[in-house]
């Protein structure tokens, strides 16, 4: 009997996860260096959201959570370094950052179904960005776990175009030094 | 001064005190090849752009100098990708050089188009697709900059014809500063607390081992090295890529550890209560099972790369740092191990009782081809040069050749590429012209690229080919007889076919045949009294013999089996 395709987890989160926020230097072909590593090594990514870097055109910024599961955080640091356009690593463990990520979703409506729904959305602090006759698009800017949250709760409406667009994350201010901390 | 990007490429490698470069031409590489003309770099016509990549490794090996080749886009760039990824597992410093269809025909599906800095991004340490002929000068400058620093390896240069062709002013990069490589951070200060607690570790330890990889040759850490363990009076051995970094005289070295090692060093690390990792990696053919190696040992592991940290062996004390840097300080910190007679006792009670074995010459006359090692090894002059391919002759050759000064020993280790040898031996040759070079090979290996020999000769690069013909693939032979019940399958080659003589003649070299005892060493002596051609040997072995010590794939090295001829005492 064939196996069953691979449906993917049914939970977003990996159990352990971490994000690195890396600094790379903006060249061509370095998201794929990136990725290319993280396959080849057999490390997990969760999700990846890559922009210019503040200060300079000459780098971006690549945030990655990764399933530190997989492989241990130390072998996907050092791996990392060693892509010579890579310039920097934070590597921030869920409890030391602040993360954000940005959800958008166009879910069909009808005068029916529209107050249930303005409930939802006023219950998730989204905003309503777009509307027609048929469908709004609304905006979550928040944590992965009220993304999360949001999304179960459209998961009950037919038709929904959701979008997320990957998690971007800084230390939490006034993080105990690293000396201080208790290991993972 | 205007030049063109190929002029410019051929004086950037000029800037960086490249003698030699290993290559073939084609369309896209066609305006490099004009320059070369009037360079004072010399070129090297390969037959197959394999062999321009392990001739570049042949020569990086022999000479600590990094190897440089020159191919064409397409089918020629991607006939170097093995020595590419073999350069990439043993970590040779090599610039590999590719020319690339115009920019404008990039993604179109050009003739002899290949995206090869995709293809190589996981088998390089670093790869450009140059932009502008105006860049060749930093690129040339990085490459060998990254391919030399740092934990070496191959770099790839990529470079459209359009690129080569058109003009530039030329500069050439004064210092690292202007190498545009923000990220790139080779060394690290060595950390004085690591050090200290290293030298803590070897003051409590009783049963030490030095375990010295292929970063100790790298860092040329043999002098401090030496020093050390002297000093020190700890044992030490030195795995496949580390040969030559200890000599295998002195009576301190136990010689190879691993799969195909020495009981002595095998077993001493198995039983050690402190490992002291040089610039090795705990490679799965040293290692065996994980789980089971050296249970009772703390580690103190030195490497120049970070990633390999924790990668395969949990370890006490990590210092980041090349072998020369870290021995130095250890020694200098004055650590000393306990008293080690009891530990030295034990380990010489290993080395009487299972030392290197194989059955005397059986009556059909068939050669062992250890002895044949043995003989070519007693016939040579020190700081001999050995090029092997991969497989049961390259065993042997590690086990049965004393290796003495670093550059000795060529070959093709984490990758295992067979075919290895005769081009490496080739490369090795026209880095050392001084010494002499024997590839010692299997009759497998030595069909998958012994055209190369015809470069030999028309380049007049006198190398010496032991072909160890055992009329298999050995070394899968020996897997087939002991794991797979003797179900021979697609490993008989036959001795005969190619007439190995024959053939060695049709590509100008000399080719001899030995059968017996004394043709052996007379063919031997003939062999050494060439000195302008190439010399091709046929050594016909018995194919039963098989590489011995070994511990099977996955097994613990505790269950390490010796020579049968060994067994049964205990």
């Amino acid at each position: 009997m064939a196996p069953e395709p691979y449906l993917g987890p049914e939970t977003h989160t990996p159990v352990r996860h971490h994000i690195l926020s890396v600094l790379v230097e903006n060249k061509a072909g370095v998201l794929a260096r990136v990725a290319g590593l993280f396959a080849r090594r057999g490390f997990n990514i969760y999700s990846l959201a890559v922009a210019p870097a503040e200060l300079h055109e000459r780098f971006s910024r690549i945030t990655i959570v990764v399933d530190a599961e997989s492989a241990p955080l130390e072998q996907i640091v050092g791996q990392l370094y060693k892509l010579v356009n890579v310039v920097d690593i934070s590597d921030l463990a869920p409890s030391d950052a602040v993360e954000r990520e940005l959800l958008l979703a166009t879910i069909p409506t009808n005068v029916d179904s529209r107050t249930g729904l303005l409930d939802v959305i006023g219950e998730a602090n989204a905003a309503i960005v777009d509307v027609d006759a048929h469908h709004v698009t609304v905006m979550l800017a928040g944590t992965p776990h009220g993304c999360d949250a949001f999304e179960k709760a459209l998961e009950s409406y037919e038709g929904v175009e959701l979008h997320r667009t990957g998690r971007v994350a800084l230390p939490r201010l006034g993080t105990p030094p690293e000396s201080e901390k208790d290991p993972e | 001064m205007q030049l063109t990007g190929a002029q410019a490429l051929i004086k950037s490698l000029e800037q960086e005190g490249v003698e030699v470069i290993f290559g073939l031409p084609g369309g896209a590489i066609l305006p490099v090849y004009d320059p070369i003309i009037d360079s004072s770099i010399r070129h090297v016509l390969v037959r197959h752009e394999q062999g321009a990549g392990h001739m570049a490794e042949g020569y990086a090996l022999a000479t600590g100098r990094p190897g440089v080749a020159m191919v064409t886009s397409g089918p020629g760039a991607t006939n170097i990708v093995t020595p590419i990824a073999n350069a990439h597992m043993d970590s040779t410093p090599l610039v590999v050089i590719t020319g690339q269809v115009a920019t404008a025909a990039i993604g179109t599906d050009a003739f002899q188009e290949c995206d090869i800095t995709g293809i190589t991004m996981g088998i390089t340490k670093h790869n450009f697709l140059i932009q502008s002929a105006q860049e060749i000068p930093r690129a040339v400058a990085a490459a060998f900059h990254l391919a030399t620093t740092g934990r070496p390896g191959p770099v790839l240069i990529d470079v459209p014809k359009d690129v080569t062709q058109s003009m530039m002013d030329w500069w050439y990069p004064s210092s690292i500063d202007e190498l545009d490589l923000p990220g790139y951070r080779p060394e690290v200060p060595l950390d004085a607390d690591a050090i200290n607690e290293a030298v803590t570790l070897i003051n409590a330890a009783e049963r030490p081992v030095l375990y010295v990889g292929g970063g100790a040759l790298k860092s040329r850490a043999e002098r401090e090295l030496l020093a050390f363990a002297e000093r020190t009076k700890m044992p030490v051995v030195t795995t496949l890529m580390a040969r030559g970094a200890f000599p295998d005289s002195h009576e301190q070295h136990l010689g190879m550890p691993g799969m195909h090692g020495m009981y002595a060093a095998v077993t001493a690390i198995q039983k050690c209560d402190l490992l002291i990792s040089l610039g090795a990696r705990f490679d799965d053919r040293v290692t065996g099972k994980v789980s089971a190696f050296a249970p009772h040992a703390k580690v103190i592991h030195v490497d120049i790369d970070r990633a390999e940290f924790n990668k395969v062996r949990e370890s006490q004390v990590t210092i980041q740092s090349n072998v020369t840097a870290a021995v130095s300080a250890l020694d200098a910190a004055g650590a000393t191990p306990q008293n080690l007679e009891v530990w030295w006792k034990e380990i010489r009670t290993w080395q009487e009782r299972y030392p290197l074995a194989y059955d005397e010459p059986s009556d059909d006359g068939l050669l062992r081809p250890q002895r044949v090692i043995e003989e070519i090894l007693a016939a040579s002059a020190p700081g001999t040069i050995v090029a092997s391919g991969v497989g049961q002759h390259q065993m042997w050759a590690s086990q049965y050749w004393k290796f003495e000064e670093p550059g000795t020993w060529v070959n093709s280790g984490g990758a295992g590429t067979m075919g290895f040898g005769v081009p490496a031996a080739i490369g090795a040759k026209a880095g050392r012209p001084d010494k002499t070079v024997w590839c010692i090979d299997g009759d497998g290996c030595f069909q998958m690229t012994a055209q190369e020999l015809v470069t030999a000769r028309a380049e007049g690069i006198p190398i010496k080919v032991a072909i160890l013909n055992n009329a298999y693939l050995g070394m899968v032979r020996q897997w087939q007889e002991m794991f797979y019940e003797e179900r021979y399958s697609e490993v008989y080659l036959n001795a005969d076919l190619p007439d190995y003589v024959k053939w060695a003649e049709a590509m100008g070299c000399v080719g001899l045949r030995a059968r017996t005892m004394d043709e052996m060493k007379d063919v031997i002596r003939q062999a050494n009294e060439i000195n302008d051609v190439p010399v091709v040997i046929d050594f016909r072995t018995d194919s039963s013999e098989k590489v011995f010590p070994m511990v099977a794939a996955g097994a613990s090295n505790d269950d390490i089996m010796v020579h049968p001829s060994l067994r049964g005492e205990n």
